[in-house]
């Protein structure tokens, strides 16, 4: 097989890649991803927060993905599912050797080829937290996968090692699916998570949230039974004494994410030790010729939006690499990497009257002081959204969820599913209730509401991910 | 009645069962766990030793050097993974030459092959990673690696395929002395045999202590191990032993024969037969130690960690014999290092004391061979075209570390002893084996093992009762 580019991975930068380099007039693409659906890491990732930049507007991870697959379906960009590639060579031109159950072993040759394989959680081995190795030790990834995609739970009383955006967003989803969330304990001083996770993903639920503690053993031969918690100094080593025993049959790790670089080394492409992905030059190409490489393969990504940016840059060089041909490489240039967030909520907080904004990442500190007419003089926002969050926070405030239905007449077991629009807090658990016992027939298209009115709140519950007959 | 019930199918009830099954004999295998391989013999360093270590004239000695010369041969009939990559014992200072020279004069007396000391210059020739403090090098190219689930697993299987009984999930509560042999209770069922061969592992001891007045010790040696990514795996190519330091006794730096690293172990005793849990104080022991025989030590491609428990008796050498008191009952107690390398002579050791008291029949249509589940990973190109046309499941990568695919899964399952545990799939297969430690795979494997064995997800079980991996689905539960 012939292809003017083939790109490995079909999730958020392969898709974004694919269609850049589709509008810049190359057209013969070939798309191969491993699961059975495009989307990657987004259909799973079912909470809202995912488009402010790309699309204006704040989706969840499944609708973030279906506009992609959306404008892929339409420019009939093809796509091998269930696809797995095992090796690839750099050259002109490159060879993709592939695998899937139809056709078997696949060796297809591309004028240029666009890395897009995303990344993966850093195990507990990689930590060397010492104990017993029971079932129940998941990284927060694959937990999620249990409960988001194949409807499970994966325990009842869980803690969570690591206060990354994932170990925060997976609190809160356990918890809404009926587990008790222990603690989040977290070995650095700060959070790795966005401060608006911390108040609506904890706070709202009154999970605490331990800084500057670690798990230094787990309990349990046979299933976790508990877990040890010490605190660290500043040079986050165990303080000796500090020890507590907390019982709990799970334990989620967001210890951090590691760009899948295998098939990208066996290209031979150079790596960059701190980035952890392949060198490139300015124009996203790795050291193996025709070979380039874009979103989190590259290096790690806070954003889906600034994973799409990069990988429409990276389509753009590859159609150029394609139609012009290898000019010289040039100078590696390691892409611009935004510092992590050390976030901290501001200590001694009057939570009656200084709120963090859930509105956008930035999470701005918001005072709210009631006037002497009765009136609320908001200041701290840095945008108007801050304002208007205030407001409803400070006199009825509201959340969006975002769950699942479970579905009959379908592969799939679930599609996922948010309140339209925001929800008051106090009916969060009637509506979660109502989701919960919702059984809905396939086929469903995103936006069909699913549940006319949560919880009285006069809200519909809308599929947020497509799922055919 | 049986005519031999073998308490435990580790590494050694499996090669005592196997050999049996040469004969016309009823042999049944009782394990307390859910799969064979389920303890001393899954979590240890995956070593064949030459067999310089044990004193001449012991049966360690004798077994080991047996065992490891077999091994190979064993490897190619029952299809397991064995590659013969040759030791050194490292000699950091120039005293030590002295015991290297004392090792060596050991091995010529075991009968290990082309045992010779090298120069640190000459170690290093040969491997060039390990560290500038080597003084000396104890060499052995008869030393080798093997996979031991893979090993075990092998002797279980082909052992079922000649006709031995295997039930898992028996735990040996009662033994008593009845007319013509014993009867046993396990797991609330009865069982009577004419011949009982006791290996039970670190638990020897409590099976011999139900029938005997002369009561034994098995003493659980605990190591703990690093095992690093396969990246890491060709950086050296021999397996490193150390001469005790003043840190104590040695570690060895070894690649695994999947192409791991592996570093280890500790050896703590305890009293804790489950006790298999790694410590803090464990893991940098080994760290530390390990860094005095290589250059630099790949901390940063730590995978996973673990711990074994070696069945460590009383005495120095292996307790093989009928036990005084109980005509017809066999200990097989003390199996610690080097059992694994004495495996296939240990079987055949063992089996020659039942046949001598049974006088069985040997049988014509044993079947010597046992093909192993393919490695899709392993396969060449045609090979793998050839699999996915004969079975497409072949074509859907289940563990994309490993490559496993589903139909190396299927095959783990449906096969003599199949699996039934994740822990089970993973030993057969390697699919979660690999540097995501089954991140990726664990949702697909458990889907599989429910799929295929008609159980629902939650009573899937990672390893054995308890080890479950999903709450049973509850609907409409409220936060």
């Amino acid at each position: 097989m012939k292809r003017d580019l083939v790109v490995i991975g079909g999730g958020p930068a392969g898709m974004a890649a694919a269609l850049s380099a589709y509008q810049n007039g190359i057209t013969d693409i070939l798309i191969l991803e491993r699961d059975r659906e495009l989307g990657g890491i987004l259909n799973q990732c079912i909470h809202n927060g995912f488009g402010l930049h790309t699309f204006k507007e704040e989706l969840t991870g499944p609708e973030y993905a279906a506009r992609y697959i959306e404008m892929v379906e339409e420019k009939k960009i093809d796509c091998l599912l269930q696809t797995m590639v095992v090796e690839i060579k750099g050259g002109s031109p490159c060879y993709v050797t592939a695998m899937n159950k139809e056709q078997g072993m696949l060796r297809i040759e591309a004028k240029a080829v666009i890395l897009a394989m995303g990344c993966r959680e850093r195990a507990r081995g990689a930590m060397n937290i010492p104990g017993f190795r029971p079932a129940g030790i998941y990284s927060a990834g694959t937990a999620q996968r249990y409960v988001n995609i194949e409807g499970r739970m994966p325990g009842r009383e869980v803690v969570i090692l690591g206060s990354g955006d994932i170990g925060l967003i997976m609190a809160r989803r356990m918890t809404l699916q009926g587990a008790k969330v222990k603690m989040v304990a977290e070995i650095m001083p700060y959070s790795g998570g966005l401060r608006r996770n911390i108040v609506q993903c904890l706070d709202d639920y009154g999970i605490p949230l331990k800084l500057s503690h670690t798990v230094t053993e787990i309990h349990g031969k046979n299933r976790v039974e508990g877990v040890t918690v010490s605190r660290v100094d500043e040079n986050l080593k165990p303080v000796p004494g500090s020890e507590e025993y907390v019982s709990c049959d799970t334990v989620l790790l967001s210890c951090g994410l590691i760009p899948e670089n295998e098939l990208s080394e066996g290209a031979g492409a150079r790596m960059d030790a701190a980035t952890q992905g392949p060198v490139v030059n300015a124009k996203l190409e790795t050291t193996a010729e025709g070979i380039f490489a874009c979103g989190n393969v590259l290096h790690v990504h806070d954003l889906v939006d600034n994973v799409s940016k990069e990988a429409h840059l990276a389509g753009a060089y590859a159609a150029e690499y394609i139609k012009e041909g290898f000019e010289s490489w040039g100078e590696p240039v390691r892409p611009k990497i935004p510092e992590k967030s050390k976030c901290v909520l501001p200590e001694g907080r009057d939570s009656s009257r200084q709120l963090i904004c859930i509105g956008c990442p930035v999470g701005c500190l918001i005072t709210a002081e009631k006037q002497q007419d009765g009136t609320l003089k908001i200041t701290g926002n840095r945008c108007p959204k801050g304002e208007a969050y205030a407001r409803s926070e400070m006199t009825a405030p509201v959340r969006t969820i975002t769950s699942f239905i479970r579905i009959e007449g379908s592969e799939n077991k679930v599609v996922p599913v948010k309140t339209k629009e925001g929800i008051p807090k106090e009916k969060i658990r009637q509506c979660m209730k109502e989701i919960k016992q919702a059984r809905v027939k396939a086929p469903v298209n995103v936006g069909d509401i699913l549940i006319e009115n949560a919880a009285g709140s006069g809200v519909p519950v809308v599929a947020t991910g497509q799922v055919k007959g | 009645m049986y005519d031999v019930i073998i308490v435990g199918a580790g590494v050694s009830g499996c090669a005592i069962a196997r050999e049996l099954s040469r004969y016309r004999l009823d042999v049944l295998v009782l394990e307390k766990a859910l799969d064979v391989c389920e303890g001393t013999s899954k979590a240890n360093s995956g070593i064949v030793h030459a067999g310089y270590d044990a004193k001449p004239g012991t049966l360690k000695a004798k077994l080991n050097v047996e065992g490891s010369r077999r091994m190979k041969a064993l490897s190619g009939e029952l299809d397991f993974p064995y590659k013969q990559n040759g030791s050194m014992v490292l000699c950091f200072e120039e005293q030590g030459i002295d015991t290297l020279k004392e090792l060596e004069e050991r091995g010529r007396q075991n009968g290990v092959p082309d045992i010779r000391i090298l120069t640190g210059e000459q170690a290093r020739e040969l491997e060039p990673e390990i560290s500038d403090r080597v003084a000396a090098a104890l060499y052995a190219p008869s030393g080798a690696i093997v996979c031991p689930f893979g090993l075990t697993i092998a002797l279980a299987e082909n052992a079922a395929d000649n006709g031995v009984h295997f039930k898992l999930g028996m735990e040996v509560t009662e033994i008593c002395a009845v007319q013509g042999g014993y009867q046993i209770t396990a797991g609330n069922e009865i069982f009577t045999a004419r011949m009982v061969v006791n290996a039970a592992g670190v638990y020897a001891d409590r099976i011999h202590n139900m029938i005997s007045r002369e009561k034994m010790k098995i003493t659980p040696r605990r190591g703990e191990y690093l095992l690093c990514d396969k990246k890491a795996g060709n950086m050296v190519s021999h397996t490193l032993f150390q001469l005790p330091t003043a840190l104590g006794k040695g570690v060895l730096v070894t690649p695994t024969v999947h192409g791991n690293l592996l570093i280890g172990p500790t050896a703590q005793d305890i009293d804790d037969k489950e006790g298999t849990e790694t410590s803090r104080e464990g893991l940098a022991a080994i760290t530390e130690r390990g860094a005095l025989s290589v250059r630099e030590l790949p901390t940063r491609q730590v995978i996973t960690s673990f711990a074994g428990l070696r069945a460590h008796g009383s005495g120095d050498d292996f307790c093989i014999e009928e036990v005084r008191d109980a005509e017809g009952f066999i200990d097989v107690a003390g199996i610690e290092s080097p059992g694994l390398s004495c495996a296939p002579a240990l079987g055949e050791y063992v089996a020659r004391m039942v046949i001598e008291k049974l006088k069985p029949e040997e049988k014509t249509d044993f079947i010597s061979r046992r093909k192993g589940i393919v490695s899709m990973a392993l396969a060449g190109e045609e090979e793998r075209q050839e699999l996915i046309r004969s079975n497409p499941a072949y074509g859907n990568v289940i563990c994309r570390c490993e490559m496993v695919t589903e139909g190396e899964i299927l095959d783990a399952i449906h096969r003599q002893l199949g699996a039934t545990t994740t822990d089970g799939i993973k030993r057969r297969t390697r699919a979660g084996m690999g540097r995501c430690q089954s991140g990726f795979c664990n949702p697909k494997v458990v889907e599989i093992l429910a799929r295929e064995l008609s159980i629902d997800e939650s009573e899937v079980l990672k390893a054995d009762k308890g080890s479950w991996y999903l709450t049973k689905q509850e609907g409409g539960e409220a936060l």
